[in-house]
């Protein structure tokens, strides 16, 4: 795998709060960390999974990579460019180097825009194209390379299987051939057998353009199978990171080692554990300390005080717990 | 003697172009005591067949088949017979609870709601009853999560209130449709361990419709695999998975990542194509448009189930003995 020093993506200390209004029409208001400090790092032609339960923050990390909503604080950068910095009209020339993929394709995609017109957007913004016959011919190319015959120019996404929106959706995210794609939930809404077809469509893609993917997921199973490297996120930050292989084999963090326990395997009468006790506390009202603290079965009076800091253990790997790094506050 | 016997079972929905075969004529059994999961892929009629046990298919029709449970046939009761059987004799959990539950109604209100139905408990009587059984599900302080709205509860809490409305008049079937496919890993977990432990202390037998295959090898005794609207493989759990038979099992297990012994290539082995609209079908095997071993009489005659155990069936021409010479031939060819 090819790896550069200077990741494509780079992020430092990310964070993002989001306001809830509760009582009487909305009189009160909290604010909830939904990413809390977050570091990562995706490199060219690379596939990192981001895994967690509902609620841990990945979407909106992944969204805040995009640049699709506003940073409160911290750094990041693309192939070495602040993206932070930047004014309006340069943001939007450098977006068409970073797309999305959404899980829910029905509700992505304007259901009274062709999939000639969705497909093709991108590219009359960006100026890709000259003309409408341009279009059309670019538009039919996308399409041949996501599976879908030309003929589905014309129709409109309620035409279109789960499966096949979800391509029209791939289509779109690599009209402008980006670097990098959030690929957010992209198969959680599709039968096994289509996800397989899916998941295949963007290996191929990536085979083909050289892209670097943040595969959003909850399926472990599916993560572990495509990813190179996987981050695991817990209440708005990061727990613990790891090449792939590693992680599945030797999961450092109580949190992993849960999750992992969690997930069903294939073989018939063998018992998945009941995992973890409890559930993910509210984010409005994180507990102290670390956040997996009042979950976690080897917990000590430390970790309900002091937040453990994301430290190397060994090289490759990141784990925020104080088992794990002992003495290294 | 059968808990429940479902044989010939044909539900049709309408639709624009005349009735569509949600389920066209699936023939299968519940033993007492044991775990029996439904799997497939969306529209292949897993859960129409729920719903066709419970008689609630509307705007649908059950058009055919018989639905013996407990020895009486339930398309002949009449509505106010089956009421009585709805919730207390077989009790039901969905993917939905949000959606199941009263958003305006009390949790404990909603779980002595049956027992005042079914059982005839006084108000204090079956609110009681109610904890204990918020407690039976291990919902956390069930006194006072008896007085909370379901809003308050997150996913995983309230589908543990529907396993207690369920269970309040003691069924002797739960049909648990896609009960944990909304909620995450862990929660599933949690829920299935439950379910597992409530299966014992109320000797329960489960119908367990899921999509999941993971979820079914833990959880199934024994497995029926649907594809558009009919069965096309029976088996025991161990079996379906160890060796299974019909091409279609095959594909579908394949499909999955994390697979023992797959292959270095990060590709997934897929099946072609994808599922036939239910409006119009192909004619003969449904499956063979997307076959990989279909043969002469594949797409023009409706494969019957054959016997390939003391306790499998499967209906696929692969295995059926007029059409080629050895069944253990065909098994053979199992890579």
């Amino acid at each position: 795998m090819n790896r550069p020093d200077r990741p494509l993506v780079e992020a430092r200390g990310l964070r993002k709060s989001f306001l809830r209004r509760f009582g009487f029409f909305g009189a009160r208001q909290r604010s909830l960390q939904a990413v809390d400090g977050v570091d990562l790092d995706v490199h060219e032609s690379e596939t990192v999974g981001l895994v967690g339960e509902s609620g841990s923050g990945k979407s909106t990390l992944g969204r805040l990579l995009v640049r699709l909503i506003d940073v409160d604080a911290g750094e990041l950068r693309f192939d070495g460019v602040d993206l932070l910095s930047m004014n309006p009209p340069e943001l939007r020339a450098m977006r068409r180097q970073f797309q999305i993929v959404f899980q829910d394709s029905y509700g992505s995609l304007n259901p009274r825009m062709s999939v000639e017109g969705a497909v093709g957007e991108p590219l009359v913004i960006h100026k890709l194209v000259a003309s409408r016959a341009e279009r059309h011919e670019r538009v039919a190319e996308l399409l041949a390379q996501v599976g879908l015959d030309r003929s589905a120019m014309s129709r409109y996404p309620h035409e279109f299987s789960g499966g096949q929106r979800q391509r029209i959706g791939i289509a779109r995210a690599i009209a402008c051939s980006p670097r990098f794609v959030v690929a957010d939930e992209p198969v959680s809404a599709l039968d096994p057998p289509v996800q397989a077809q899916i998941i295949n469509l963007l290996l191929e893609l990536q085979e083909r353009m050289g892209l670097a993917y943040l595969l959003i997921a909850h399926d472990l199973r599916l993560v572990e199978h495509v990813c190179d490297r996987v981050v695991v996120m817990y209440l708005g930050r990061v727990v613990e990171q790891a090449p792939a292989a590693e992680l599945y084999r030797e999961p450092l963090h109580p949190y992993t080692q849960a999750l992992l326990a969690s997930t069903p395997g294939t073989r018939p009468g063998e018992l998945t554990p009941s995992g973890i006790l409890g559930e993910m506390p509210s984010p409005l009202d994180p507990p102290s300390g670390c956040p997996f603290h009042p979950r976690c079965p080897v917990a000590e009076p430390r970790c309900t005080r002091e937040a453990p800091a994301l430290l190397a253990p060994s090289e490759g790997r990141r784990v925020a717990c104080h088992l794990v790094n002992p003495n290294r506050a | 003697m059968s808990l429940l016997q479902v044989q010939n079972l044909e539900v049709h929905y309408p639709g624009p172009d005349g009735p569509v075969r949600a389920v066209d004529g699936i023939t299968f059994r519940l033993e007492p005591g044991e775990t029996f999961a439904l799997v497939g892929e969306s529209g292949c009629g897993k859960s129409a067949t729920a719903m066709a046990i419970l008689r609630l298919v509307e705007p649908g029709r059950i058009v055919a088949g018989r639905l013996l449970f407990e020895q009486r046939d339930l398309l002949q009761l009449s509505e106010k017979e089956m009421r009585k059987i709805r919730g207390a004799r077989i009790g039901m959990v969905f993917q939905e609870p949000a959606a199941a539950l009263n958003p305006v109604m009390r949790i404990g209100s909603q779980v002595s709601e049956a027992l005042r139905i079914h059982k005839g408990l006084g108000r204090r009587e079956a609110f009681r009853e109610a904890v204990r059984l918020l407690g039976v599900v291990a919902l956390p302080d069930p006194e006072g999560q008896a007085r909370a709205y379901p809003h308050e509860l997150s996913g995983g809490m309230m589908q543990r209130v529907m396993l207690a409305i369920a269970l309040s008049c003691s069924p002797s079937l739960l049909i648990a449709d896609e009960p944990t496919t909304a909620l995450d890993v862990t929660i599933q977990a949690q829920i299935l361990s439950l379910l597992r432990r409530l299966r014992r202390e109320f000797r329960l037998t489960v119908l367990l419709i899921t999509h999941d295959l993971g979820v079914v090898a833990e959880n199934a005794d024994r497995v029926g695999v649907m594809y558009a609207g009919r069965l096309v493989e029976q088996a025991p759990a161990a079996e379906l998975f160890g060796a299974p038979q019909h091409p279609y099992t095959r594909g579908l297990l394949r499909s999955m990542p994390g697979q023992p012994g797959s292959s270095a290539s990060r590709r997934l082995p897929t099946l072609p194509g994808s599922v036939p609209d239910a409006a119009c079908p192909p004619p003969g095997c449904r499956f063979h448009p997307r076959c990989a071993e279909r043969f002469e009489p594949c797409a023009t005659v409706q494969p019957a189930e054959t016997a390939t155990g003391p306790d499998r069936n499967v209906a696929c021409f692969l295995f059926d003995e007029r059409y080629r010479p050895s069944p253990s031939g065909a098994a053979g060819r199992e890579e």
